[in-house]
């Protein structure tokens, strides 16, 4: 009976697996055939050619949408995690008047769905003139974001001070103690946080929808959406470029799973918990 | 103990504080503005009362719209926490490369949802796509899931079970977080399988699963990017595509294709107004089945 029931287990594994792996093998592949073969379903592709890959780099300019891509995706993840732990420091750290109403508002930004502040957000960045550019997709990282602040308050809490307060008697001050103990400490918070932001920003399509108007300031996401709709619904019906373009968009973010896999399943079982 | 210190604390938090003033605190007053408002962007807003309220009872898009969303939520919430469930369940009990079915389950929340659009007008394609071809080998003939607006949401629905994978990993923590002494007793007890989960297991998780439930309901009545991917957009304006219209998809229809500012806001509230009251009564009903260690929250 016990026996029986592992080997359901493992067939039930198996066969879940194979489920959540496949429409990548099988996207993959179909990057590889000619446009007549992309929905034969073999695994292997009859005709196995490169031309997708030349054939998309020609028509976009997916370069540029990488390079783009990366350096929104940069800016929001390095300057979000900086402040985020600045914030979430000067909460777990201090004592001050209004610390716990303060915290309160950050947890309630939380709940806030992001369509109520989106178009007067929208407005500020158009009295800017910054429609358009870039700058509207990170920017706004600048002053911290309410999730990463509590995940890291929540790290920063579980530090034993004593490190802190023998370094205070020593003369260090309160920068000092932040980036020269404090920081360190909590480096595998920090990392989580690079890469959650780095994965939200480099897969969001809204923002750049919102923002992006000329194709030379497009980012992947939204290079694919194009591509999507010139030449998928757009009469063409060329398949083939919009999976190859698929490929190319998920590939960074597969090797960023790997890079990182730990502490991207640390981090998500954190958030679970810590609700 | 250290009251001194607020001045360097104010200094830690400022970045915060002054993004919340710009980015949140006055975007929310002018949005509730704007919803009392005409504005196009171009020309200045102009006054109008309530009416962006009343014209939201008598546009037949936004019943629509809200129809679509709760359909799809009521159908993908409960699917994708029974899925996680049972996955989690699953690869507790397995002793062996725990971590590479893990890492297998976990992969497709990696793409971005861009592509999982894409991903699900070909899998899902009618004629050729790889789920009627697979049902085919069973003599089943699928139906059209991305033109038949009998079976956009479901195709959708489906979809999103292929992300259910931080999910699993939530659960999967809780999981390993329930004591050894229960089961212990229960099995001298001679409880089965099915009796040890649904009495020990599921009881001890449930402030997980209760969040779980709470969060991918918000999610999911917010849910734009696949469907708007997958369904609209520039060039299929031939496609049967009214299924597929969240509510957040027509909020930035009004807002950024249509420039109806003031009355988009007058669609971002009434989406707040419904997903707190959709969670207030989540709370309320669901709250005598979550079983807190010691009492507490």
């Amino acid at each position: 009976m016990r026996r029986a029931g592992r080997i359901l287990t493992w067939a039930a594994l198996g066969v879940f697996t194979v489920a959540f792996i496949y429409p990548f093998v099988w996207l993959l592949s179909a990057s590889f055939k000619p446009r007549g073969e992309v929905f034969d379903h073999r695994l292997i592709p009859e005709t196995f050619i490169l031309d997708n890959y030349v054939k998309v780099w020609q028509e976009a300019p997916l370069a540029l949408w990488m390079f783009n891509t990366l350096l929104v995706t940069v800016l929001a993840a390095v300057t979000v995690t900086i402040t985020s732990a600045m914030v979430a420091w000067g909460f777990a750290y201090f004592r001050f008047p209004g610390r716990g109403a303060l915290f309160g508002v950050v947890l309630a930004t939380m709940m806030l769905p992001g369509a109520v502040t989106m178009i007067p957000v929208f407005l500020i960045w158009n009295s800017l003139g910054m429609v358009g550019t870039l700058t509207p997709l990170w920017a706004q990282n600048l002053f911290g974001s309410a999730f990463y602040i509590f995940l890291l308050r929540q790290f920063f809490m579980g530090l034993p001070r004593e490190p802190f307060e023998a370094a205070r008697i020593d003369g260090a001050n309160n920068w000092k103690i932040f980036t020269k103990i404090a920081l360190p400490l909590c480096r595998p918070a920090i990392v989580v946080t690079l890469m959650f932001e780095f994965q939200a920003a480099w897969t969001d399509l809204m923002r750049p929808l919102i923002y992006l108007r000329d194709s030379a300031t497009f980012t992947v996401p939204r290079g694919l959406k194009a591509l999507l709709d010139q030449f998928g619904f757009g009469g063409e019906w060329h398949w083939e470029i919009v999976m190859t373009a698929s490929v190319v968009t998920t590939i960074p973010m597969v090797i960023l799973f790997f890079l990182g896999q730990k502490h991207f399943i640390k981090g998500i079982a954190t958030t679970g918990s810590k609700g | 103990m250290r009251w001194k210190d607020s001045r360097a604390a104010l200094l830690f938090i400022s970045p915060w504080a002054i993004g919340f003033l710009i980015f949140t605190a006055w975007p929310v007053i002018n949005s509730a503005y704007l919803s009392l408002t005409d504005y196009d962007v171009i020309n200045d807003p102009s006054y109008v009362g309530f009416d962006n309220y009343k014209a939201l009872f008598e546009d037949p898009k936004v019943g629509l719209a809200l129809r679509n969303t709760f359909l799809f939520t009521v159908m993908s919430v409960p699917a994708q926490l029974v899925v996680a469930l049972a996955l989690a369940l699953l690869l507790n009990s397995a002793t062996k490369a725990t971590g590479f079915f893990r890492t297998a389950f976990y992969l497709p929340k990696m793409t971005p949802p861009v592509a999982i659009g894409i991903l699900l007008l070909m899998l899902f394609n009618g004629q050729n796509g790889l789920i009627n071809s697979f049902l085919g080998l069973f003599g089943i003939d699928g139906p059209a899931w991305t033109t038949d607006p009998d079976w956009v949401k479901p195709g959708l629905v489906l979809m999103s079970l292929w992300t259910v994978g931080a999910s699993i990993v939530i659960i999967l923590a809780a999981l390993r977080g329930v004591p050894q002494e229960l089961y212990d007793s229960a099995l001298v007890d001679g409880a089965g399988w099915w009796r040890r989960t649904s009495r020990i297991t599921v009881p001890m998780i449930s402030p997980t699963l209760f969040f779980l439930f709470i969060v991918d309901s918000i999610n999911a009545l917010q849910s734009f990017t696949e469907a708007y991917t997958a369904f609209f957009g520039a060039g299929n304006t031939t496609y049967s595509n009214d299924a597929a219209l969240f509510y957040a998809i027509y909020l930035f229809q009004q807002a950024f294709e249509f420039l109806h500012m003031g009355y988009a806001s007058a669609l971002a509230w009434l989406l707040f107004i419904v997903i707190m009251a959709i969670t207030a009564v989540q709370i309320l009903v669901t709250r005598r089945f979550v079983h807190y260690e010691g009492g507490q929250s």
